[in-house]
């Protein structure tokens, strides 16, 4: 237990940004017309591929003959690379669709 | 070394992700939102690729290889996959970013300084993105096997509920007897990583295929938590806002889909949809009655009103074209031609607008579902295209029935009813439909694209 108190206080700022951003994220998003879920759904999935960010500095700071965390960290760009791309890629085609309708009204 | 430039710049894309996130969530800004998420994404890349680290030889090579491979198949994907099997590739996209907080955890547990304490926040942290990112992964690829069809929903493993729970206190042990080791057991890890990503097949499996939506949606906000949390381990802001920001929103998005059923999560996490209950219609030989494509065409044309309830049988068949050609022709004959659109029609909220959308159909046609069920008793004739369980009247009046409580579409309540099917087989939620057998109700059986055409001919000819 003292260890986890240490921990959020050693962290504070962290822990404070980490309730806010739950606030905020519900506060964003709580209202929605249901036609866009489909769309908003695959653009905050595209948002959590932000987890290559961790990926990056994994392998940067890893030394150049460390082979295991390089591939490992190769993967999770790769697949989190995937993710974000795909993610905007595809959210950005279902989006246009509804563009198209509003310019024809 | 100075960061406060960088660690700036990470604030500015932060910004970005919430206005992007703000916008998407309105139609008039949602593409421009979008843009502007992806913006702010790249600007974190850029920051974290150049960021000064006290440590570590850069390895810019692999860096620049996982970018490139990673994009070049995320770009591809998104580009071919059709409009119909989206929810099948947010899933798989889902599941990868879920790894790859599973492969940062991995990798952070290999590097854990030997001879150190582990009670702590920061291996407890790891430990939770560990099992969060493992189930997000296979959980999403069980969900996109479902989708894609290959899995089965019969597929139902032993005492699904026994084995979830016994798993899970499993993993919970397993990882309070990690932490509490003098030194870290990379063995155990590794079998702590196992089971996880083993729960995450058993979470998934049991669910119906009709539930997907809501457990992609879950699996969403799982990923997003993942990645907040290794923003925790890196005491990295962007990860951890842009993680809760999705977190926070996949949840309200879940809530939502569950709303719109009339089901609690809890409900369909450990309920799941089973087979048996509703069992209406089991033991008296039932009749129904089928339509010919002729004999509709006529009704269609001479019809005031024609109301089209949507569902995934359209998406399956690509059939939002013809639908949308054969509404043309009929408003040509002076038809009021709508669609009534079930909240969870298809296999995500929002499915059937974004397929209509593509196909051209004209916004103001889409009604949802109160507005739907007050033009029914006015309506000549409903045509159920490829939907089943949202027009289920078991929802209403069978409590034994797993769907009983949740809103339909009212089409009973309408002159004529015909539902396009390919077969008598069951919906997604695995239960026989009383109004296949109801009296203002006729079959009109074969693909949906197909039946479509011969209606569209026979309209021609009439």
């Amino acid at each position: 237990m003292e260890e986890l108190t240490s921990f959020i206080s050693d962290n504070l700022l962290m822990v404070y940004i980490l309730v806010f951003a739950i606030f905020l994220g519900m506060e964003v998003i709580s209202k929605v017309p249901t036609v866009l879920h489909t769309p908003l759904m695959s653009g905050a999935n595209a948002i959590s591929g932000v987890v290559v960010i961790g990926a990056i500095l994994l392998i940067r700071q890893a030394s150049t003959d460390d082979y295991l965390v390089l591939i490992l960290g190769f993967l999770g760009i790769a697949l989190a690379m995937i993710n974000v791309v795909g993610g905007y890629a595809v959210t950005d085609r279902m989006l246009d669709m509804f563009k198209k309708k509003k310019s024809k009204i | 070394m100075e960061t406060s430039l960088y660690d700036f710049l990470y604030l500015i894309s932060i910004v970005l992700f919430i206005i992007g996130l703000k916008r998407l969530s309105s139609p008039d800004t949602a593409r421009n939102g979008n843009l502007i998420a992806a913006a702010g994404m790249g600007l974190a890349i850029i920051v974290s690729l150049i960021y000064p680290l006290d440590s570590g030889s850069n390895n810019y090579g692999w860096v620049t290889g996982g970018m490139v491979v990673g994009s070049a198949i995320g770009y591809t994907a998104a580009r071919k996959v059709k409009m119909t099997a989206m929810p099948e590739m947010v899933s798989l996209f889902n599941g990868l970013g879920g790894a790859c907080a599973m492969m940062i955890s991995l990798v952070e547990f290999y590097n854990y300084p030997a001879n150190t304490p582990l009670l702590n926040g920061a291996v407890f942290t790891t430990l939770f993105a560990l099992f969060i990112g493992s189930i997000s992964f296979t959980g999403s690829l069980v969900a996109y096997g479902k989708l894609e069809g290959f899995l089965r929903d019969s597929l139902v493993l032993p005492a699904p509920k026994i084995v979830n729970v016994v798993l899970l206190i499993a993993i919970l042990v397993l990882g309070g007897y990690v932490l509490s080791l003098p030194d870290l057991n990379f063995t155990l890890v590794l079998v702590f990583l196992a089971l996880s990503l083993f729960y995450g097949i058993t979470f998934v499996t049991p669910i119906g295929g009709g539930d997907m939506p809501v457990v992609i949606s879950l699996l969403n906000s799982f990923t997003g938590i993942g990645a907040a949390l290794a923003g925790l381990i890196y005491n990295n802001q962007v990860m951890l806002v842009g993680g809760i920001l999705v977190g926070a929103s996949g949840t309200i998005l879940t809530i939502l889909m569950c709303k719109a059923m009339n089901r609690s999560l809890f409900n369909v996490i450990v309920g799941g949809f089973s087979s048996k209950g509703g069992a209406s219609g089991d033991g008296r030989e039932q009749v129904v009655r089928e339509a010919t494509p002729s004999d509709l065409a006529i009704e269609l044309k001479y019809a005031s009103k024609v109301i089209v309830v949507p569902g995934y049988g359209l998406a399956v068949a690509q059939a939002q074209h013809v639908v949308h050609e054969l509404e043309s022709m009929l408003e040509e004959e002076g038809v009021n031609f709508m669609y009534a659109i079930h909240p969870v029609a298809g296999r995500m909220p929002g499915h059937m607008n974004v397929l209509l959308a593509e196909a051209d159909v004209d916004y103001p046609k889409l009604l949802e579902l109160e507005s739907a069920n007050k033009e029914m008793p006015t309506t000549d004739v409903v045509l159920v295209i490829g939907a089943n369980d949202v027009v289920n009247p078991a929802a209403k009046d069978d409590t034994s029935s797993p769907i009983y409580g949740m809103p339909i579409l009212d089409v009973e309540l309408a002159k004529n009813v015909v539902v396009l099917k390919r077969s008598m087989s069951t919906g997604y939620a695995g239960i026989q439909n009383p109004l296949f057998f109801g009296e203002k109700t006729r079959m009109l059986f074969g693909d949906a694209k197909s039946s479509l055409n011969k209606l569209k001919e026979e309209v021609d000819q009439a």
